[in-house]
């Protein structure tokens, strides 16, 4: 493969710039990462670690869906499967998702954005990512100590009378839920204190309002789980008779505990990626956001109404009908302002100048995924409709459109997006659209034949099944084939670009908030000056430049301001 | 292509989306389903259509530049905010109302007890006979009143649209009218551990209740069809000797079955018999007549509930225990 050259712009070399002090290269040595206090770093640390949890996740789910290939044995037994399943969603739900978004991208982008030197309390911040691989240990020592069966649900009785390492597990969780509340905590309290000069509550960048929309879920809902998950290990270390039938205990007492946080965990995993979609369609468009107020505020009624839907879960547990009418009437609540963020993404892009980049490819195809995610979430929420679909692969593809198809799409549009920022280096535009493109199509390939499976009758966490199903899940797993390849020629592309690729400009996409005037990497202190914020989506406020390869403010167009001699070329 | 597309069109009589309807709350089910359908796709059309309209019309070229549009309407605003909850008003009340029909049941129903365990099922029709499927007949109203011996595990019969959690420690309910005859799968949904997912059986709707009542009278005519060791062995299983005597030697609240027959018994009054049939046929029907040292006079008596045939079967499985 040859290097990436830009033909647009012969002058890519910026032999000055190597020279700068980044926040990369400003200080040296492992114990300057392990020790760190900077937010990009930690950011970065944490990015390495989800990265790895992916992986290791995705590497469970190709061996599913290969067992899954034929109703009799492919490759293991139905223990083996049981365990996999169960480790491949738990690994994928709590070290992925959850803090993909928020916790890496966050975690580097919002001070930045901020117009901030780092987040509020750095240590803290460096204590959460400990937290979160003291976490991922104990995860690591379930698989080892026993492995584990129960499904990441964790669903009583079964998961107190299985013998595989429960509790290890469940150590696990509740360490990372404190990694959880500790980065919500520090970005409510950053981004209430630390906004800029003219940066008021709404001309904050949406993927602001959804970071702390998040926040708040987290700090309020993560300590339920934590609990819930404690009883659940003194219940089956002394036999209280909590969760217990046979001691007197109510399993779908636990169901209710475990889903009072794990819905609302739902809208953690969902809404940082709304926020990145959000600065990724305006920016990429070149437009005003549409409807800023209606947005935000969107994403503080989805957290809100996310604490009210949990019993949706439970609409066959045996509950009162009166609760199951109650929840369903609640949820559909929830539908609509997911419904208001898509329409102002569409009206964003009218009358825009698309620019077809890969980050904007993601967001596209997120709009496209989320959709059907979020419009089959009816069907779910419909109670007649939900009493045949729930615990089928309806549901698997259902939730996969959302955590997979939505947030990890709007993951890889963040990485993209900011890439150019965190690392100062371009990708391959064009294998990064062709790794796109697979990722898309790998994505639909395998999930939407289980829509129909679920309907027409396959439960889901099932090891083997009636032959009839056999056509849907062999192009299931042929689609899970193309989106494994795929996801690793994205990481291949960005991990070639930090060596191979072309020095990034300040502002390569021409975004018009913050994070887009200080040099790409960011200095140790992200801004010499502390910058003047102002409306974030005013793309008129910086136009493309040449020389630089990329967008400078107006009123720099022409003389020697700062951005223009970074290029190390003075002339006009 | 040979591969795909027979599996993924044949799919007996039934549609795209569903097994064919087999209950009377099926075809509701499915209405409501279909009405979501049509308006969710007509939104995903109306969304992603406008998105590649807008990817086509409004793609980057050189030197045009984007235009200043309003950044806010609010009447565009409100009405997209107003009019899927409208929708999602209708979509809510037409699922309540069928839902309401399917979780009722009828006030007269065949009813028909459900144990469920890992990893199977056991359905205790009216006359005590049990089975491991479920036979039913058409056009009748039934109701299944579930428990489960260990963890959830979850009844469901898609061809029927039901499906109901079984919760250890507490009854659930479940009922339906089959439509049609036919065999159905009925399997459990609720993770259960290793045999999750052999954890499914039949359906059987028979045409007419004389049918039904015909197949129960022979199924449950044990004598007939099995041997005398197996109806022993159903027997033990299904009045609960299982509770308190052990085939492997261990003993429980009384002794085990384990290398019984012919063995010398003592008992608490110094007394002492060979263990032969009219012994064990004794200890079933006058159970404290004779008690074995080292156990308490708890087993009640089956006098009445077990006919001399029945009987002899058990005592042709105990004497198989060796
Ligand atoms: C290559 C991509 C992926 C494939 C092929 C895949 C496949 C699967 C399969 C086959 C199952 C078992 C379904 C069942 O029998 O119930 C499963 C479950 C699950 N997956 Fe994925 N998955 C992928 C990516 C993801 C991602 C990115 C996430 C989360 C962000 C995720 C979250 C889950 C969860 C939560 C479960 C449920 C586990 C459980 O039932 O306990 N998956 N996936
Ligand atoms: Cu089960």
């Amino acid at each position: 493969m040859a290097t990436v050259v830009d033909s647009s712009n012969p002058k890519s070399n910026f032999p000055i710039q190597y020279r700068e002090l980044n926040y990369l290269n400003c200080s040296k040595g492992w114990k300057s990462w392990f020790f760190t206090l900077d937010h990009k770093r930690i950011g970065i640390m944490y990015l390495i670690g989800v990265t790895c949890s992916f992986f290791l996740g995705g590497i469970f789910a190709v061996l599913l869906r290969t067992e899954l290939l034929s109703p009799s044995k492919v490759l293991m037994g139905p223990d083996a499967y049981n365990q996999m399943f169960t480790l491949h969603g738990a690994i994928m739900t709590f070290l992925v998702i959850i803090p993909g978004v928020p916790a890496a991208i966050g975690n580097i982008i919002l001070p930045v954005m901020l117009g901030a030197k780092d987040v509020a309390f750095p240590r803290m911040n460096l204590g959460s990512f400990y937290l979160w691989m003291f976490g991922a240990a104990f995860f690591l020592a379930a698989i080892v100590l026993g492995g584990l069966d129960t499904g990441w649900t964790f669903y009583t009785p079964y998961s107190i009378t299985t013998s595989t390492a429960v509790i290890t597990a469940l150590l696990g969780v509740f360490i990372l839920g404190f990694s959880s509340i500790f980065t919500g905590l520090n970005f409510i309290v950053t981004i209430h204190t630390m906004r800029p000069p003219g940066m008021t509550w709404f001309k904050m960048p949406l993927f602001l309002w959804a970071l702390y929309a998040t926040a708040l879920i987290q700090i309020l809902a993560t300590p339920v789980l934590g609990i819930t998950g404690l009883l659940l290990v003194v219940e089956r270390a002394f036999h209280i008779g909590i969760f217990d039938p046979t001691l007197g205990g109510d399993p779908v007492l636990f169901q209710h505990f475990f889903w009072f946080y794990s819905h609302p965990a739902v809208y953690v995993m969902i809404l940082p990626a709304m926020g990145v979609i959000s600065e990724v369609i305006a920016v990429h468009s070149r437009k005003h956001i549409f409807g800023y107020r209606f947005i935000a505020y969107s994403s503080i009624a989805i957290a809100v109404f996310g604490f009210l839907v949990w019993g949706h879960h439970m609409f066959v547990s045996g509950q009162s009908r009166m609760v199951a009418v109650i929840f369903s009437a609640i949820t559909f609540s929830v539908s609509i302002p997911s419904a208001i963020k898509v329409f102002n993404w569409l009206t964003t892009m009218y009358k825009g100048s698309i620019r077809f980049t890969t980050a904007m490819c993601y967001g596209l195809a997120f709009i496209f995924i989320f959709s059907i995610g979020g419009l089959t979430g009816l069907f779910l929420a419909t109670l007649a409709t939900d009493v045949h679909l729930h615990d089928t692969y309806f549901v698997v593809a259902h939730f996969h459109y959302v955590m997979m198809g939505s947030s990890l799409v709007g993951l890889f549009a963040a990485i993209h997006h900011w890439w150019p920022k965190i690392s100062g280096k371009m990708f391959n535009e064009f294998w990064g659209r062709i790794a796109c493109l697979g990722v898309f199509l790998g994505f639909n390939l395998t999930f939407f034949p289980q829509f129909i499976l679920g309907t027409r009758g396959m439960p889901r966490r099932y090891y083997t099944y009636l032959p009839e199903f056999q056509g849907l899940h062999i192009m299931s797993t042929m689609g899970a084939y193309l989106l494994g390849l795929s996801s690793a020629l994205m990481a291949g592309v960005l991990i070639y670009s930090v060596y191979r690729g072309k020095k990034a400009p300040a502002n390569p996409w021409g975004g018009a908030s913050l994070e887009w005037q200080c040099s790409s990497p960011p200095p140790h202190n992200n801004f010499d000056h502390p910058p003047l914020a102002g409306d974030p989506y005013v793309m008129e406020s910086v136009v493309y430049n040449e020389e630089v390869g990329g967008f400078v403010p107006v009123e720099c167009q022409g003389d020697n301001k700062e951005s223009v001699t970074a290029s190390g070329d003075k002339e006009v | 292509m040979k591969l795909f597309i027979p599996n993924l069109l044949a799919n007996g009589e039934a549609g795209f989306w569903f097994p064919s309807q087999g209950s009377t709350v099926a075809e509701s089910v499915d209405s409501v389903y279909f009405f979501i359908l049509y308006v969710c796709t007509f939104f995903f059309v109306l969304i992603v259509g406008l998105m590649v309209l807008f990817m086509i019309k409004y793609r980057h070229r050189p030197g045009v530049e984007a235009e200043k549009t309003v950044t806010h309407n609010l009447t565009l605003e409100l009405s997209w905010s107003v009019i899927p909850t409208l929708l999602t008003i209708v979509m809510f009340w037409i699922g309540f109302t069928s839902y309401l029909d399917m979780r009722t049941p009828p006030a007269s129903s065949y009813e028909i007890d459900v144990v469920a365990k890992k990893w199977s099922w056991a359905f205790k029709y009216p006359n005590g006979w049990i089975e491991s499927e479920l036979h039913i007949p058409k056009g009748e109203d039934v109701t299944l009143t579930m428990a489960s011996d260990d963890v959830i595990h979850s009844l469901w019969i898609p061809a029927f649209r039901t499906k109901m959690d079984v919760v250890p420690g507490r009854y659930t309910q479940e009922w339906f009218n089959a439509t049609k005859a036919g065999t159905y799968p009925l399997m459990c949904a609720e993770y259960c551990g290793q045999k999750h997912s052999e954890m499914v059986t039949n359906v059987v709707v028979h045409e007419t209740r004389g049918d039904f009542d015909k197949w129960l009278q022979v199924a449950s005519d044990i004598h007939k069809n099995k041997t005398p060791v197996e109806a022993g062995e159903y027997f033990y299983k299904s009045r609960g000797c299982i509770q308190c005597h052990s085939l492997d030697g261990v003993p429980k609240n009384g002794p085990s079955f384990k290398e019984l027959f012919g063995k010398e018994r003592k008992f608490t009054d110094g007394t002492s018999t060979i263990a032969d049939a009219n012994y064990i046929r004794q200890s079933i029907l006058e159970p404290q007549s004779k008690i074995v040292d080292g156990f308490r006079p708890i087993m009640p008596t089956f006098k009445g509930q077990l006919t001399d045939q029945d009987i002899s079967a058990i005592i042709a499985f105990i004497k198989s225990q060796k």
